[in-house]
């Protein structure tokens, strides 16, 4: 692509983008009530998302292929074990973080 | 700025930063990422920050990577960006009243939305001292400016770094898993309330949202599966919304974790 072909093509990504993210806000606006059923899914859309969110960043894992997942599956383990006793989302989020990465550089290496 | 605004200001910075923390180590090193792609499939050394802060979207901006090493075809970049960007809609209406008295701050704070920044703000309890509309927009503002920050450097230094950084971004990975969980205990605290059923009911949400999720990518794979997963999460919240909205806890606030600290 040339220059100009660059910067449309950016120009398109930013404005999907951007529409993506106002389309709520101009459909519901701070001054008008919003409708019980558009309450509803804001309070239970939450939690459902964080579902897919966590797939989404597991996605690529591929169970079927060495290292079967193993490495995922023991630091989402201790993530969930040592929120469970501590309650410290960052004390968690280290452990669970760098015991993945010893083990996707030491133990399991492809 | 008055006197006033500066003090609130300035304890909302104070209260926020930790929250932030976790995003910082993973935007910083996914940036570097990014910026290292773009300069080594030939793009400018200042595109990527440039792109990092505009179009601001981690999943979209490596995808752009791929799509500007093909043919010109701005439609197709146009419906591919609305698809990758759609679970903001869901971030939307989430936020809708979380966000709604922020004033001027609101745009910022809408178009600065990420999965990160709306994990921090639709999660944390804000102290009670601490202004909300300033709390949410020093999130915004910071998690940006360590993305962009990490585009720069790994724009400009990237070929540089020897660090071993191998398994670094599954810092994301814990941090949604942590927020899940934190969900999933909000809700069990209703469910003792009701036996078996009200178990089922009180995390029907989650449920539906990781294994209508799970389900999505083992049918359409790892690449097509968020708009698939997010129609069936709909559907499925709204066809049980009866019985998912009476163990809803009366109150119009949204249960709000456990404090983090």
């Amino acid at each position: 692509m040339d220059p100009l072909h660059i910067a449309i093509t950016i120009g398109v990504v930013i404005l999907a983008t951007v529409l993506d993210r106002f389309i709520p806000y101009i459909l519901f606006p701070s001054g008008k009530p919003i409708p019980a059923y558009v309450q509803y899914l804001g309070r239970v859309l939450g939690p459902a998302v964080f579902g897919l969110l966590v797939i989404y960043c597991l996605r690529n894992v591929n169970l079927l292929a060495w290292p079967y997942g193993i490495p995922e599956a023991i630091a989402l383990l201790i993530v969930w074990a040592s929120y469970l006793w501590k309650r410290n989302m960052m004390v968690s989020m280290a452990a669970g973080t760098i015991l993945y990465m010893v083990l996707v550089q030491t133990v399991f290496v492809a | 700025m008055t006197q006033r605004t500066h003090s609130r200001a300035s304890r909302a910075l104070q209260a926020c930063f930790p929250f932030t923390i976790p995003v910082m180590a993973g935007y910083v090193f996914l940036g570097i990422t990014y910026g290292i792609l773009m300069t080594s499939s030939g793009m400018p050394v200042w595109l990527p920050p440039l792109t990092g802060a505009l179009i601001y979207t981690g999943s979209m901006e490596f995808l752009l990577v791929q799509i500007l090493a093909s043919a010109f075809n701005p439609l197709s970049a146009f419906v591919t960006a609305l698809m990758v960007g759609a679970r903001h809609l869901f971030y939307g209406i989430a936020m809708l009243g979380r966000y709604r008295d922020t004033g001027r701050k609101k745009p910022y704070l809408i178009f600065s939305t990420t999965d990160e920044t709306f994990a921090v703000n639709y999660s944390a309890s804000i102290p009670a001292d601490v202004d909300h509309g300033w709390f949410y927009l020093w999130v915004s503002a910071l998690d940006q400016c360590y993305w962009v920050a990490g585009t720069a450097i790994g724009a400009v230094c990237g070929s540089m770094l020897t660090f071993n950084t191998k398994g670094l971004d599954f810092v994301m990975t814990t941090m949604f898993a942590v927020i899940f969980l934190n969900q999933w205990l909000t809700s069990t605290a209703e469910a003792k309330k009701h036996g078996i059923y009200g178990f089922l009911r009180s995390h029907a949400a989650e449920c539906i949202g990781l294994l209508g999720s799970l389900a999505c990518l083992l049918v359409f794979g790892p690449d097509n599966f968020i708009v698939p997963s997010m129609i069936t999460i709909l559907v499925l919240l709204t066809a049980l919304r009866g019985p998912i909205e009476r163990n809803l806890p009366v109150v119009e606030k949204q249960p709000a974790p456990e404090r983090q600290d």
